[in-house]
């Protein structure tokens, strides 16, 4: 499976973002390798359009799920025609590896 | 000539100094009254217009053939705003970020893509009582692009000639203001003597300086704060053309939606004046040149 | 386990002028001040035309560029004065130079920042250049943190530079684990009001009892119901106009809404004003601020639990 993850860092271990569109780094996790990979997110830098600019991104990285603390308009709708899972962190996870490691134990909320 | 009440802060008085400017051209002049601000339109309260013409506002925006469309991204790429995405076996649009540009369209490789209407708002118009062509725009509730309607007003609106129009200018000092303001001969500034419409003013009187457009003050609530604001425009030349003394009796006459001018009719001469200043100050700068 | 995320109260208000900034700083005031104080961190959201600080009088403390879109730039040197660029361009930003009408140029003003030019022209010798459009700061008020910002005179106020002093403001909240946010929304309804209000959990329409105060109230109002915010309203200046307060108050009955505050005109909010103070600090008895005091228990309460 491969996630992303909203990040503040560029690290597994990093503190969690909980907004998707703007946040400043995307962390792949491929849970087959067991391999990490820091990207920029795209989104980051726009005047407007940042959870499109994010979501296509991480569409063309084909994902199988995205993990973040809330999902705008734009970005759900990108994800939903995408059909990739949208999770969201919940109250307990802190960091991307936790939420990383939540995910693949299903112990993840779904966005709506 | 052609005259924008803007003000920086909001709640100053623009609508109240424009709709009462207006009336009291009425009497003398064919003069015309655009509301561009299209957020939050209120002019029409006070004048009343008779509304006899509504035609939506509109952002073109891409609609794409799935037949002929190759799915080769040359429209996700050219679009700035992000308002394509490439998703599996289609692009998907987004209207919301969707600025009307073209771009899209003319850049499509296989002619994929047409360009429909997408309604953001109305366009109104109509005749007040006194016989002041009147428009207005209203953004429709959730769109967030209020820019490109107060364009598409302007452009049905305003007459190509010299006809005497005062526009009611939004609040503020970002896009929509510029948008109101461009092709204006004259910019009069409502403001309020407090730190806070001063601070405003400033920001309008850099635009107003880029577009090259003389300005006028009407200080309005005259008494209710300080004298910064009268010493900042002295400094900057700037005439203050009309004071409006601050008065309980004139706010709740405009809470009832009573022009000022009906509130108190000797400001309808303070209202000339200011119209008499303007065009000669507008007459010297064009002289100037 | 990570901290709650900090609760978010806006004050908006549709119409310009009802009060939002003076309620605002009053708020900062009174949950850093009274009996149960409630640490926050303050926003001004209205970026366009940013008030807050001249009331908390902040040190400021840090300063950031702002960047945004791009515009538009034709290199004079490369332009053959085909006019494509003009053809192309939606926005009046392309025209003939005044000095020679065979090169072309791009009005930043005028610019929507499209590069419909860009893949238009023949020669490709424009460029899209980005702009810095603003400057956001991280001040100090007496009363916390304040995330303003300041947008350059007539740029795009999209909603980014809002977004962006907004997420700071949650960061800052999170790492000082302070509770709440309190945003001094901007006026109208567009896309600074949707990037400021976004994700708030309660927001507080500050309207005014007039005609055209009700007809804003309303629009903003459906607004926010539409963004499924949680909405109150309270009427400022309420006596001027006592037909327009039953007029609102009707309305709120119709819509389901809740009115929770009538504040008197008071000119100690205006005065208060011009000392750079809150109402609630530099007049605590007047009638506004003992009618806001009223208001902000009221909120502290509805926004809740919040840990102090």
């Amino acid at each position: 499976m491969i996630l992303f993850i909203s990040s503040q860092h560029p690290e597994p271990q990093s503190p969690i973002n909980e907004r998707f569109g703007r946040c400043e780094w995307l962390m792949k996790y491929d849970s087959k390798t067991g391999q990490w990979t820091e990207h920029q997110n795209p989104g980051a830098a726009q005047s407007g359009g940042a959870g499109v600019a994010a979501a296509q991104f991480v569409i063309d990285h084909k994902a199988d799920a995205v993990i973040s603390g809330a999902f705008g308009p734009n970005a759900a709708g990108a994800f939903r025609a995408g059909n990739i899972a949208m999770k969201l962190f919940g109250s307990e996870v802190s960091t991307v590896e936790q939420a990383a490691e939540y995910c693949l134990q299903d112990k993840l909320e779904s966005f709506k | 000539m052609r005259i924008a009440v803007t003000s920086g802060k909001g709640g100053t008085g623009k609508t109240t100094v424009a709709t009462s400017l207006a009336l009291s051209l009425a009497g003398e002049y064919d003069v015309a009254f655009i509301d561009c601000d299209v957020e939050a339109p209120n002019a029409h309260i006070f004048l009343q217009p008779i509304l006899t013409e509504q035609q939506d506002a509109v952002i073109l925006i891409p609609k794409i053939d799935a037949k002929v469309c190759t799915l080769c991204g040359k429209c996700v790429e050219v679009c700035q705003f992000h308002a394509l995405a490439k998703i599996g076996s289609s692009i998907l649009t987004f209207p919301q970020l969707c600025h009307g540009c073209g771009s899209c369209t003319w850049n499509c490789p296989v002619g994929a893509i047409t360009e429909v209407p997408n309604p953001i708002g109305v366009l109104e118009s109509g005749t007040t009582p006194e016989g002041i062509p009147f428009s207005h725009g209203v953004l429709k509730i959730s769109e967030p692009m209020a820019t490109p309607i107060i364009r598409q007003l302007k452009r049905k609106a305003l007459s190509p000639d010299d006809t005497l129009t005062i526009l009611d200018s939004p609040p503020g000092a970002s896009c929509s203001v510029v948008e109101t303001l461009r092709g204006m001969d004259f910019a009069l500034l409502v403001t309020e003597p407090t730190p806070f419409g001063l601070h405003d003013l400033k920001q309008i009187t850099g635009i107003l300086e880029e577009f090259n457009i003389p300005a006028g003050v009407v200080i309005n609530r005259d008494g209710i704060g300080d004298n910064q604001t009268d010493d900042f425009l002295a400094r900057q030349n700037i005439p203050v053309l009309m004071r409006i003394p601050f008065s309980l009796e004139i706010a709740a006459g405009l809470s009832a939606g009573t022009p000022l001018i009906k509130i108190d009719p000797a400001l309808r001469q303070d209202f000339l004046n200011v119209y008499a200043q303007a065009a000669q100050i507008v007459a010297a700068a064009k002289g100037g040149k | 386990m990570s901290t709650p995320p900090a609760k978010q109260l806006i004050i908006l208000s549709g119409k310009g002028g009802t009060g939002k900034t003076s309620i605002t700083a009053a708020f900062a005031h009174l949950a850093s001040q009274s009996q149960h104080p409630i640490p926050a961190v303050l926003v001004d959201g209205d970026v366009d035309a940013a008030n807050l600080g001249l009331v908390l009088q902040p040190d400021r403390a840090e300063q950031h560029e702002f960047w945004g879109g791009a515009i538009a730039e034709i290199d004079p040197d490369g332009c053959i004065g085909c006019g494509r660029c003009t053809d192309v361009c939606r926005y009046d930003a392309a025209l003939p130079t005044a000095e020679n009408p065979d090169i072309y140029r791009i009005d930043p003003l005028a610019c929507d920042g499209c590069a419909a030019c860009v893949y238009a022209c023949p020669q490709t010798i424009i460029t899209m250049i980005r702009q810095q459009e603003g400057l956001w700061f991280h001040s100090h008020a007496a009363y916390g943190h304040l995330f303003h910002a300041e947008l350059f005179p007539g740029k795009e106020n999209s909603g980014k530079l809002v977004t962006t002093v907004r997420q700071h403001a949650r960061l800052a909240a999170e790492d000082n684990t302070i509770p709440l946010v309190i945003i001094d929304g901007p006026p109208g309804i567009g896309c600074p009001v949707i990037s400021a209000s976004a994700g708030t959990d309660l927001a507080l329409i500050v309207t005014e009892p007039g005609k055209a105060g009700i007809h804003d109230l309303k629009r903003i109002h459906e607004t926010l119901r539409h963004f499924r915010i949680p909405t109150l309203i309270c009427i400022n200046k309420a006596d001027v106009y006592p037909a327009g307060v039953q007029e609102i108050h009707q309305y709120a009955a119709e819509q389901g809404a809740q009115v929770i505050a009538e504040i008197p005109f008071d000119a100690a909010i205006p005065r208060a004003m011009v000392q750079a103070q809150p109402v609630t600090a530099f007049a605590p008895d007047s009638p506004a601020a003992q009618a806001i005091q009223d208001l902000w228990m009221y909120i502290a309460e509805r926004i809740g639990p919040v840990e102090a």
